[in-house]
């Protein structure tokens, strides 16, 4: 059976403001999809809910995981049945060593009935898999002792983000922006890297502003993203061309939908100094 | 891997929680009668065999802990002084091995992990159970070289001059209400003389136990460190747990002469009837390194500041304090560096997490002395907070008499972040194992300061602490 992550119709809101105004998207286990779309479109929003995040309120559809209806599991849940996200803004945990914290979080996704207390995966094996995986990504061993995400720069970040889907092995990863803020070489780097750990092999949604992250991860569909829905869905090509002419053809094609992203981003003007 | 100091690990981790809580039954060969009166304090002399002197000091030092108001700042303190046990004696004497200990202590030891440890990594051991110390050792070859280290009540019988010469010097009776009481009532504690120029390389210890309920244990600690000695000494402490308030209140006293260093290391794990109110004060001279290590996790309220004071150049204090206040708890704990000398150097990072309700406060002294100059003080606290019903609060008071010094001090609050939790839990952490490891990385900047055995407890006691401290 082919596994997939299914959203019908999804419409979510972060305190009093509507953000996705209903979303479909199906991705089937090894496909790459790539998800473009202006800023304050809905993207990381589509995100943290496939992930769920605790401030997004889901008021209407399904997230579905291989038919499973998955809205009330929480972020634990979710990572244990295997679904990933890459953040845009990885959290730093000060004191806490990369090596350590993902010891427990292999430990948990590999082994999702243990409960807490339960051994971890052995020393011996973890370090062997984790050395190897970095050597692959070209990370430096230091790395693992280092604090999570305490001081790295956007790029060590970012591959640090990597490294962990490389351990967890998810189904289902949402990269989002994992090439903003950085370089040319890096993003180039990211993209290789992404391929080299079995990307393939994942249901992978891919969201960017460029297409250079997609140079290694040719997306079998690309989407559309405008006031809060999926508008548009191409191949490969509709990439290139969002990145090289922008949004605005979208925006003629779908008058509807271009008006709500106004509405959107005039309530965000006013909600300003209100802390949005 | 090296094994917890306290308990055998168990890999469930299930059922730890009650570890420390179990009562002994004992018959004890000594009562004193419930309540504080100048007639008890004889009786406890007698019982002794004191010599005159030490009656005196016991008998002077009531007058002024009736003498002294209670303390208006700090924690609420609801001891009623008349309803406490101030001396019990558990057994006729001191063990020299393990098989000389009643039984019953023994067990309480073993389930402590107390001779375990004392096999795999320890110097030399004082257990103390109520008010007098049942086993104590020492390993040969550091008796040879001269290194002394008994209970403080042996030491006044056996090294009379040298105790009477520093007790009560460092911490005067009329320093504190709680100094007093202790120089009045006090019973067990180290007497530790290292000798010049000898380096103990193993940390020895002390364990207190209080088993009996509304129990007051008073211990005095005298330790001193000779001209280029070093010494790592440390104590831990559990009690089981009663409705009614029981009293923990020692005085430790320590002299670091010139090139000497002395780390003293407390893992305080009372239970939460207990109020910890303890005086600690360290005089370091030129040259030489107090540095002070104060976990308290455990506890009703605990008021204890640590303090070295730098009486010569080139002297350096240093103390790291970590502070844990769960549900019904207080932790007013802190540090005091007196800079007394020019070119002396003082640090003080203090570490606090409160959850569930719990309160922790941080109340520290930096002084400056006239004269000081070039002298180098830096004060960091970093408070956590949980949940909106814990509190965390600062007290630091800065006195600078000298212009030429350097006196840094930083604070910070924070909070657990809901966007950290997600970002951990998006790995497969559940939200408890989320704060759990928050906490652990808030406090490792400390806990890897502590030998790799009670680094290992110090985690395993905070996880205890943390579990089911959401939802």
């Amino acid at each position: 059976m082919i596994e997939t992550l299914k959203i019908t119709n999804l419409h979510v809101s972060v305190g009093e403001k509507q953000i996705l105004n209903g979303v479909n998207l199906t991705i089937n286990r090894g496909e790459v999809h790539a998800l473009m779309g202006p800023n304050g479109s809905g993207k990381s929003t589509l995100a943290g809910v496939i992930m769920g995040h605790p401030n997004y309120e889901v008021t209407e559809g399904t997230i579905e995981l291989n038919g499973q209806d998955i809205l009330e599991w929480d972020a634990t849940e979710r990572a244990r049945a295997g679904v990933f996200m890459a953040f845009q803004r990885p959290m730093a945990i000060p004191g806490v060593k990369m090596a350590d914290f993902l010891r427990h979080a292999t430990t948990n996704v590999r082994n999702p009935q243990r409960k807490e207390g339960e051994q971890l995966i052995p020393m011996r094996e973890f370090r062997k898999e984790l050395r190897e995986k970095m050597t692959q990504l070209k990370m430096d061993e230091e790395f693992a002792r280092r604090y999570v995400n305490d001081g790295f720069s956007g790029g060590e970040m970012k591959r640090a983000e990597i490294l962990q889907m490389a351990m967890l092995r998810p189904k289902f990863a949402i990269l989002d922006e994992t090439d903003s803020g950085l370089d040319v070489d890096a993003v180039k780097l990211a993209s290789q890297s992404i391929a080299e750990i079995g990307g393939a092999e994942m249901g992978i949604l891919i969201i960017t502003h460029h297409d250079r992250l997609l140079e290694h991860n040719t997306p079998d569909f690309t989407h559309v993203i405008l006031g809060g829905r999926i508008v548009e869905t191409g191949g490969v090509e509709l990439a290139r061309e969002l990145y090289t002419e922008g949004y605005e053809k979208v925006r003629e094609r779908h008058p509807e939908d271009a008006a709500i992203e106004k509405e959107m981003a005039a309530k965000d003007k006013q909600l300003v100094g209100g802390g949005v | 891997m090296a094994t917890d100091l306290t308990f055998a690990p168990d890999e469930t981790g299930i059922g730890e929680i009650n570890k420390y809580d179990f009562v002994t039954e004992t018959s004890g060969v000594f009562r004193a009668r419930r309540g504080l009166s100048a007639q008890i304090v004889s009786e406890i002399s007698e019982m002794k065999g004191e010599p005159r002197w030490m009656r005196d000091f016991r008998l002077n030092s009531l007058k002024i802990f009736e003498s002294k108001p209670m303390p208006h700042w700090g924690g609420n303190i609801g001891i009623d002084f008349q309803d406490i046990y101030y001396y019990l004696k558990p057994t006729e004497q001191q063990g020299k091995t393990w098989d000389d200990v009643p039984p019953e202590i023994k067990e309480t030891f073993d389930k402590l992990g107390i001779p375990e440890a004392e096999k795999k990594f320890l110097a030399g051991v004082k257990a103390q159970f109520e008010s007098e110390v049942v086993y104590g050792s020492l390993k040969e070859d550091l008796a040879k070289k001269g290194v002394i280290f008994t209970d403080t009540d042996t030491a006044v019988r056996e090294h009379g001059d040298l105790v009477r010469e520093h007790i009560g010097k460092i911490i005067p009776p009329e320093d504190n209400k709680f100094a007093a009481l202790n120089s009045a009532v006090w019973s067990g504690g180290s007497f530790i003389y290292v000798p010049k120029g000898v380096k103990i390389e193993f940390p020895l210890q002390a364990y207190f136990r209080i088993n009996a309920e509304r129990m007051g244990q008073f211990e005095r600690t005298l330790i001193i460190v000779d001209e280029g000695a070093e010494v790592h000494y440390v104590e831990g402490c559990t009690a089981p747990m009663y409705s009614s308030e029981s009293l923990h209140s020692a005085v430790v006293e320590i002299i670091v002469r010139r090139g000497a260093r002395c780390r003293y290391t407390t893992i305080q794990n009372w239970a939460n009837n207990i109020y910890n109110l303890v005086t600690k004060r360290a005089m370091a001279y030129g040259d030489s390194l107090m540095e002070w290590i104060d976990g308290n996790l455990g506890s009703r309220l605990t008021m204890k500041y640590p303090a070295v004071y730098m009486m010569e150049p080139g002297a350096r204090g240093e103390i790291l304090s970590i502070a844990f206040a769960s549900k019904g708890q207080h932790q007013d704990a802190g540090a005091k560096v007196v800079h007394c000398a020019p070119h002396t150097k003082s640090r003080i990072i203090s570490k606090s997490i409160s959850k569930n309700g719990g309160r922790s406060s941080y109340r520290g002294l930096c002084k400056v002395q006239d004269g000081a100059v070039g002298s180098k003080s830096n004060v960091v606290c970093d408070a956590l907070i949980l949940d909106p019903a814990s509190r965390s609060d600062t007290y630091p008071y800065i006195e600078v008499e000298e212009q030429d010094v350097q006196v840094e001090h930083e604070a910070r609050v924070s909070r657990i972040g809901e966007e950290q939790l997600f970002y951990l839990q998006s790995r497969g952490l559940t939200e408890a194992e989320a704060s759990s490891m928050i906490v652990s990385g808030f406090i490792e900047p400390l806990v890897k300061e502590l030998p790799m055995e009670y680094a290992v407890e110090m985690n395993r006691l905070i996880e205890l602490q943390m579990e089911g401290s959401v939802g």
